[in-house]
């Protein structure tokens, strides 16, 4: 075996960073990437959706109705696209044009003066239900609270039975971004990294440059190292901005220590590149490396707790979850910012990150083919 | 020859690639400041033998040395002292002529790199273009590159797979006029062609076909070994001839020239018995030959294939 050489193990860092900069289009999806799927997702993935188009059929228009819309469209959570028959409103919503459809029986204003409460009609489309929740409370709510200066003295119609009461903690306004962001900087952390390394290896397989490499007496895990370096700074990079729009586009609050952020992050960018790397030496070209980050990607994505919430799952999903990343990474990065937690109580989800590592490491050394053979 | 005169000394190299028997029971010497060349078809085993040759790939069985060092057990200690030229270009494209040789005298560990990369710069006569990406460099100036970045580390032994392969016919003889320098110089090399030519231009050759080692020795070595007579035909009509040729008893084999013909075959009497009765009476004539180097390839080919596999 021989020694491990500081200059050749730098020969290769600069070398790395040398082509990096060179090749445009990569370097371009380094800064991209963060930049584009965090506003993607930052703004698009929400799960308390507002501004929701809803159409009204109204039988006789009366200062009452006029009164209830007018709450319906100050709530922000309905915008009124106008009166419909029924037939039409009907074929808005199968089309999935709207989200709700709000009917005024004959007889509203009437009733709500002196009869019967009126039965008002609400249908929506529940193809997306958890988008439905945040609108549907605030329908209840108004039947109580329009009226309420018009009508003293009497009951209100589409009174709930029983009356809501909701408390969230970390994240009172339920602002969904508080969520998703810092959930962002693992999966954009995952991608990148994993597959950028995952290159690393097959491209120059794939080229035929590895036999040149193979060809002086570089070492396996001189080249591996080497190799992952400038991908940990370009990880710190991501991680940084990603940090800083969380602060100033998304508001996102910072309670706990941004060393300890930092530390946490470094830990995962490590484990990604050792699993990219580790990819690359198994895959014989770009395109089967490439087949194995999303093979890996995927499940991160799902099972972490990323997309669904992780307590929802089957026990054998959680199981699955616990192995990724991913999964540790989000409860760590959640903690710290948003509950403001220290190390000890992170601990937890500090070695099976590590675990993770020293496993794939170990496979990515043996693998690793010194020869052409 | 005494054993320290011998670069490469190894026996009974073997390499399977699954069920295909790449290279069989090779046996190779190498003198110190030779240029040995390494001549056979194509898929015949010599890039497979020149790689485990410098360690790249690992031999099933055999025994030798290369530059006095154990080719199973040093393939580390041999990396340091050749420079392997491979058959494709095989260098950074998205690196510039300097950082590529900067960046192979890294990983060789020269102390003095920016010294050694500025002499090979100049010698190879590459430093005006020493800020330009190797991706953008013609074939010429590609292989140019490739042998800097295998002399930079100073190697003992050259082993150059196909070097000329692609590049054009002046670039080729100022690439070996740098070879036989160095070989002046006292450094060994391996070179494998198909050119005759470049054959010609070696101290010594090996012919290898399906792994199998044919022939060795200098080029008349080669040449005499096959025991070889050759007629030249010359006159109008040649088109249509060369397969009727082909059919006589005695004829080996026919290659055609643009104004002539080549007869061979080992069987001196019966060949000229055959030609002279064939072309009794047309305005044909013949007359005999040495045998060219190509000549003797070419037979060693048919020999080959008439009798797959006829030692072991």
């Amino acid at each position: 075996m021989t020694r491990f050489s500081w200059q050749r193990w730098l020969g290769i860092m600069i070398k790395e960073f040398t082509q990096l900069r060179r090749d445009r289009l990569t370097f371009g999806m380094i800064v991209g990437i963060p930049v584009v799927q965090l506003m993607l997702f930052g703004f698009a993935i929400n799960s308390d959706p507002k501004h929701m188009p809803t159409a009204v059929v109204m039988a006789e228009p009366g200062p009452f109705a006029r009164d209830y819309l007018a709450a319906m469209q100050n709530s922000g959570y309905f915008d009124i696209a106008g009166s419909v028959d029924e037939r039409q409103a009907e074929r808005l919503l199968d089309m999935g044009e709207v989200q709700f459809v709000v009917t005024f029986p004959p007889g509203f204003q009437r009733d709500l003066l002196r009869g019967p409460p009126p039965v008002l009609l609400v249908q929506a489309d529940a193809t997306d239900p958890m988008a439905l929740g945040g609108a549907i409370s605030v329908l209840n709510h108004l039947g109580r609270e329009v009226f309420a200066a018009d009508l003293p003295g009497r009951s209100v119609p589409a009174t709930p039975a029983v009356e809501l009461r909701i408390q969230k903690r970390y994240n009172p306004e339920g602002i969904t971004a508080y969520n998703v962001v810092p959930g962002l900087l693992g999966v954009i952390l995952t991608m990148t990294m994993v597959l950028m390394t995952g290159l690393a290896m097959t491209r120059e397989r794939e080229r035929g440059t590895f036999e040149n490499l193979l060809a002086t007496p570089a070492t396996a895990f001189e080249v591996m190292t080497g190799k992952i370096v400038p991908y940990i700074l370009i990880g710190l990079l991501q991680v940084t901005l990603i940090l800083l729009a969380a602060r100033w586009v998304f508001g996102v609050p910072m309670l706990g220590s941004l060393v300890l952020l930092y530390g946490v992050v470094l830990l995962f960018i490590c484990a990604n590149l050792v699993l990219g790397i580790t990819f690359s030496s198994l895959a014989r070209n770009q395109l089967q490396a490439m087949q194995m980050t999303f093979f890996f990607f995927l499940p991160s994505m799902l099972l972490s707790g990323f997309m669904f919430p992780f307590r929802g799952m089957p026990a054998w999903a959680q199981d699955v979850g616990s192995l990724l990343p991913l999964t540790h990474f989000l409860i760590l990065v959640r903690g710290i910012l948003l509950k403001g937690n220290a190390i000890t109580l992170l601990w937890p989800h500090v070695w099976p990150i590590v675990l993770f590592m020293l496993a794939v490491l170990a496979v990515g050394v043996k693998t690793f083919r010194k020869t052409l053979d | 020859m005494s054993e320290e005169d011998l670069v490469i000394d190894v026996r009974g190299l073997n390499k399977h690639f699954g069920d295909k028997h790449v290279v069989r029971d090779l046996a190779l010497q190498v003198r110190r400041g030779e240029i040995f060349g390494f001549l056979g078809p194509n898929g015949s085993g010599k890039t497979t033998s020149i790689r485990m040759l410098c360690g790249l790939l690992t031999p099933d069985s055999g025994a030798g040395q290369c530059l006095g060092l154990d080719v199973l057990q040093d393939s580390s200690a041999i990396k340091r002292q050749v420079g392997y030229m491979t058959q494709r270009f095989s260098l950074w494209e998205d690196l510039t002529i300097r950082e590529n040789l900067d960046f192979v005298g890294r990983m060789f560990g020269m102390a003095d790199r920016r010294q050694a990369v500025d002499n090979t710069l100049r010698e190879l006569g590459l430093l005006e273009r020493q800020q330009q990406l190797a991706g953008t460099l013609s074939g010429g100036w590609k292989q140019r590159l490739a042998l800097a970045s295998c002399l930079l580390h100073r190697p003992r032994l050259l082993l150059l797979d196909e070097p000329t392969a692609g590049v054009d016919p002046k670039a080729r003889r100022d690439f070996w006029e740098e070879i036989h320098r160095l070989s002046a110089a006292g450094i060994t090399v391996l070179v494998s062609t198909h050119y005759m030519d470049e054959a010609e231009r070696c101290h010594r050759l090996a012919y290898i076909a399906d792994g199998e080692l044919l022939a060795s020795g200098t080029a008349s070595e080669v040449v005499a070994a096959q025991q070889l007579f050759t007629w030249r035909i010359t006159g109008p009509l040649l088109q249509g001839l060369a397969e009727r040729l082909g059919q006589l008893p005695g004829v080996e084999l026919v290659a055609s020239f643009g104004t002539a013909l080549h007869v061979s075959g080992q069987d001196s009497t019966l060949l000229q018995h055959s030609l002279s009765q064939a072309l009794a009476g047309s305005e044909l004539a013949m007359q005999q030959l040495e045998p060219s180097l190509e000549d003797a390839f070419i037979h060693l080919m048919h020999y080959r294939r008439r009798q797959p596999g006829a030692t072991p």
